[in-house]
């Protein structure tokens, strides 16, 4: 690869359509998608596409969002290269076969519009289905703007097909705020992009001796997802969990040579930190609010207030050790999340941050705040309002007595 | 669990195994068979198509039943147009 930028066209899309490029320009064997609500303009596009004879893509059209991700699997095993999307309650219907496919290891992409969950009834964005994913064994990517939403779809298919790793990979996009606002987003030329993406080649494994393709080949016959009791199913679950860290080291790698291809690089391929290292103040958060926050932050400084920004963009495999290493040493930290956990002590982005800082000494306070659910504006006046609190207790050394927080809900 | 397994790094990912599901016999919980008045049957296989699990063979004479995977579903003795199938306890 050359150190010039490849030569891209600049085209106005929104977060949805962009997708729909990345999935053509990946070369996808098969797409699988149930064709109505709460389905997206990534699917309606690529059939556009398929419609067009401008891709060679199989697109199966099914009943139900748990048949698509079942045809998906079907044909990722069979050694096809898989996509499908969906969102909100079709994510939902999809939730046994989303464990399905981690554990049987095909390496099905998937873009999530993240809507909110009903009810009560909403087709607005929150990330809470996706959240609800993340004990499901996928790899999981959170996309800030569509441009990211393209360029993390054509990493996916790297990521997961890697042969080290071969697992499911789920890029995220807030409803709305990208999956439907137009943007302008760079796209490879597609030559190049074919060059990036590959082709997917089928894992070597070896049984009884012999090393045959983890795929469903009349030569060389294998079952595939056979009953594993109490005898060895515990030895799969590690031997997940193994590929999931054998991830980590591949995505900050595709990370790389994806900034020397197009020039766009998104931190370590796991976190985006801004202004972080003097910051007395630090908001983490993922997706598009990242953006509005980035904003502020980058006001606030020019008054000279010491916050910063860190953006998750990875949130499976968690990059516990790395946050740690940025956090430790800042006073106070803000978790703002577009989730909603009833009954516990904050949601998955406020737990598993916290936990990552819990051996660290000294350790920042951590306050957590709910916001944007179900589509409400989240606008730079909340972050300026949230930096506004960290400060303070930056200067009284006090924490609140609960760290939980939601802005801008009526009491 | 007496004896000593294989670990997670001996046994192959996803719980693959080598042989063809067609090798691993599944028909042994069912609770009912299906037996078939070989004199009413057409031979029209009818049964062959709606048999979900391939447990229906023809070789171009007559059909076979195979129980080693037939799990007694009765879908045959349901679609049979001429009821050539009864399902009887096994």
């Amino acid at each position: 690869m050359s150190n010039m930028p490849a030569k891209q066209i600049l085209m106005g899309i929104n977060g949805d359509e962009a997708v729909a490029y990345a999935a053509k320009h990946a070369l996808v064997d098969v797409c699988a998608a149930y064709p109505i609500t709460p389905q997206t303009i990534i699917v309606e596009k690529f059939a556009e596409f398929v419609a067009n004879g401008e891709v060679e893509t199989e697109f199966v059209r099914v009943e139900s969002e748990h048949s698509a991700l079942s045809a998906c699997l079907g044909a990722s095993a069979a050694g096809a290269r898989t996509f499908t999307a969906s969102a909100a309650n079709g994510i939902e219907l999809m939730h046994e076969v989303i464990f399905l496919t981690s554990s049987i290891r095909q390496p099905v992409v998937m873009a999530v519009a993240d809507r909110s969950p009903s009810g009560p009834i909403n087709i607005h964005g929150d990330q809470t289905v996706s959240l609800a994913q993340r004990d499901t064994g996928w790899i999981m990517m959170y996309c800030e703007n569509s441009q990211e939403a393209y360029d993390s779809t054509l990493q996916a298919f790297r990521i997961g097909e890697h042969p080290d790793v071969q697992l499911p990979v789920m890029t995220m996009l807030d409803g709305f705020v990208l999956t439907h606002t137009l943007e302008n987003v760079y796209l490879l030329d597609e030559t190049d992009a074919h060059k990036f993406v590959g082709r997917r080649e089928p894992m070597m494994i070896t049984i009884d001796g012999k090393q045959v393709p983890l795929k469903l080949d009349p030569k060389t016959p294998i079952t595939i997802g056979p009953l594993q009791l109490f005898d060895y199913y515990m030895e799969s679950k590690l031997q997940h969990s193994e590929a999931m860290e054998k991830a980590r080291p591949v995505i900050s790698q595709i990370n790389n040579e994806w900034a020397e291809l197009t020039g766009r690089k998104y931190g370590d391929g796991y976190l985006q930190p801004f202004k972080v290292n003097d910051a007395d103040a630090v908001i983490v958060t993922s997706g598009s609010s990242a953006g509005t926050a980035r904003f502020v932050t980058r006001q606030l400084r020019a008054q000279g207030k010491k916050v910063g920004l860190l953006k998750l963009r990875t949130f499976r495999p968690f990059p516990d050790k790395k946050l740690a290493k940025l956090l430790a040493d800042v006073p106070v930290v803000g978790i703002f999340e577009r989730t909603h956990t009833t009954g516990s002590l904050g949601g998955p982005l406020f737990n598993e941050i916290r936990s990552a800082l819990y051996d660290h000494d000294p350790r920042p306070i951590i306050l957590g705040y709910y916001g944007g659910l179900g589509g409400r504006d989240v606008t730079p006046e909340h972050f300026k309002s949230i930096y506004k609190e960290l400060l303070k207790i930056k200067d009284t050394g006090k924490a609140p007595r609960y760290p939980i927080k939601y802005i801008t809900v009526r009491k | 669990m007496p004896k000593k397994l294989p670990g997670s790094k001996d046994i192959p990912p996803a719980g693959v195994t080598w042989k063809p599901a067609t090798e691993y016999r599944t028909g042994d919980w069912r609770s009912k068979r299906p037996i078939r008045d070989e004199e009413k049957c057409t031979r029209c296989l009818t049964c062959w198509i709606f048999c979900p699990d391939a447990a229906i063979s023809w070789d171009g004479q007559d059909i076979h039943f195979d129980l080693n995977y037939c799990k007694g579903c009765g879908i045959c003795a349901e679609e049979c147009p001429v009821n050539c199938i009864e399902m009887e306890d096994e």
